[in-house]
């Protein structure tokens, strides 16, 4: 389980984060939704240790991971896909995928945890991890790191950005392998509606608070709501 | 050979070299094995500077490894070696210099090889270049490679510098005649104080000429690089150069690319990109369990390899 207590985060005479206090169960896939610039992806940050809040407390299976690094964290079973998947020039595929697993890899393992997020994977293994693979293929090789770790907590920042409408349609399906399959806890960042559909509970973040949590059909309710009062501007009350 | 002997020549030679078609090792400035071959001829010039080697027209799939290892402290190994790839060839060629130096004497080796391509032929040059041993005596490796290249011919070039040389300082001179193709990849990575300094001069004077240089480097401690291309485009031809490099410590890194696109018809393009290490590479490797130092040296490993 993970508990984060009264966290938050203040940049550049900003306050990102507002005393955010969040309980997630194992098994469950929860979606973090709100408008752009109300907390998400700091949220997501201070989980993983890439950002620090300036208060607060996180317990991770009950265990203060508050002031631990990024690797400890990954180690206990956290992982994180980023928005902007990384380049990495000389390290293929392959690499990346036996750095996550941390253990010998095999071809034939590899090409099976590239088929779970829809890759041919032998026209991947060996190719670098650069920017002659399109956005969708870096974004799904980057959701492939994820699940190589079987983590304990996954979380997924915003994994429909950047990628074209072909490939988003591919992304759905694995959030549905990864909503039926997958033991830990599911975080999603996202705005889109079909990814919202997918989660057992749906979080809205408004100006770095929580506004509202609950399951996904009072919550898409909610949320539609919102869009036709404010024509998709803002949020309203 | 002994055990220093065999350690240079592994960390320049991946095969067994004993094992080869053909093979020249020079041991201080000394022919000490050769094997040669029906069609592979290996030749002391008169005058006893180095090699000549001579490939026969049609020669597919011949391998030459031509080592030169030096463990005499003070020693300054010149050779020169030159390769006549007959018509039609198909050869690969394994180069690489290793100095083991122990005292505080200086030792270098200048290695100017000059290949002269036949038409339609292919070679493949490996160079690897190595440095060990204690002593407070630089190891220097200068290397100068020229390439005439006739109608049809393409050679790939991969050169690696991974450790324990002082000072280098290389030259790469090619002549581009007509369908040709010259690849080059380079990784050079230096430390403490160390010095390399790489130049490339390519003039494509064939109709359809076309080069592709990559360089990555990393440069760390206090050493000190140098990157200078210089490309001409003298007809409708196309060349590609693409120095990297990674900066740490106090290390510094100067690239002067020169392109010179003199007929319309030259296509000719140069990136390049200096900096340290990105911070998002090192936290997306920490992100899947790796330390930070861990990171730092797989981000370093895989972009040499």
């Amino acid at each position: 389980m993970l508990e984060l207590i009264d966290i938050s985060f203040k940049r550049d005479n900003k306050q990102i984060l507002e005393k955010i206090n969040l309980k997630l169960d194992l098994g469950k896939f929860y979606v973090i939704t709100g408008p752009n610039g109300s907390g998400k992806s700091s949220l997501a940050k201070i989980i993983m240790g890439i950002e620090k809040p300036d208060s607060g407390k996180i317990l991770f299976n009950k265990i203060d991971i508050t002031n631990k690094s990024i690797d400890e964290r990954a180690r206990m079973g956290i992982s994180f896909a980023f928005q902007q998947p990384i380049n990495f020039k000389g390290l293929t595929v392959f690499d990346l995928l036996k750095i996550a697993i941390n253990k010998d890899l095999t071809k034939d393992k590899a090409c099976d945890i590239l088929s779970k997020v829809g890759l041919c994977a032998l026209n991947y293994v060996d190719r670098e991890v650069n920017n002659s693979l399109s956005g969708g293929e870096l974004k799904r090789i980057e959701i492939a790191t994820v699940l190589a770790r079987n983590p304990k907590l996954a979380i997924f920042d915003e994994p429909e950005a950047g990628i074209d409408l072909w490939s988003f349609q591919n992304l759905i399906s694995v959030f549905k392998y990864i909503q039926n399959n997958f033991q830990g806890i599911t975080l999603v960042i996202s705005h889109q509606e079909r990814i919202l559909n997918i989660a057992d509970q749906i979080i809205l973040f408004n100006n770095g608070k929580i506004e509202k949590i609950g399951n996904k059909d009072n919550m898409m309710k909610l949320i539609i709501k919102k869009e036709t009062c404010c024509k998709g501007v803002e949020l309203c009350e | 050979m002994n055990k220093i002997d065999e350690n240079l020549l592994n960390n320049i030679i991946d095969n067994n070299i004993l094992e080869s078609d053909s093979y020249n090792i020079r041991k201080n400035g000394q022919v000490t094995k050769r094997k040669t071959n029906p069609y592979i001829d290996i030749i002391t010039k008169k005058d006893g500077t180095g090699i000549d080697v001579y490939v026969k027209d049609n020669t597919l799939f011949g391998i030459i490894d031509i080592p030169v290892i030096i463990t005499e402290s003070g020693l300054k190994d010149v050779v020169y070696n030159d390769f006549h790839i007959g018509k039609n060839a198909n050869i690969i060629i394994v180069a690489g210099c290793g100095i083991h130096n122990t005292s505080k004497d200086d030792s270098s080796h200048d290695g100017i090889h000059r290949f002269h391509l036949k038409a339609n032929s292919k070679v493949k040059y490996i160079e690897k270049h190595y440095g060990s041993g204690k002593g407070s005596g630089e190891k220097n490796l200068n290397p100068i490679t020229e390439i005439e290249m006739d109608e049809g011919s393409s050679m790939t070039i991969e050169s690696v510098q991974i450790e324990g040389v002082d000072n280098t300082l290389r030259l790469t001179k090619a002549n581009l005649l007509k369908n040709t193709t010259l690849i080059i990849n380079e990784k050079i990575k230096t430390s403490h104080q160390q010095h390399a300094k790489t130049d490339f001069v390519v003039t494509l004077n064939g109709e359809n000429a076309s080069c592709h240089i990559t360089s990555r480097s990393v440069a760390i401690d206090n050493s000190y690089q140098e990157f200078n291309s210089i490309i001409t485009g003298n007809t409708k031809s196309f060349a590609h150069v693409e120095c990297d490099a990674i900066i740490q410590n106090q290390a510094a890194i100067k690239a002067i690319p020169q392109i010179f696109a003199n007929n319309v018809e030259a296509n000719l393009i140069h990136e390049a990109a200096i900096g340290k290490i990105a911070g998002a590479q090192l936290v997306k490797l920490m992100s899947l369990g790796l330390t930070e130092k861990e990171a730092e040296e797989t981000i370093i490993n895989g972009f040499l390899k």
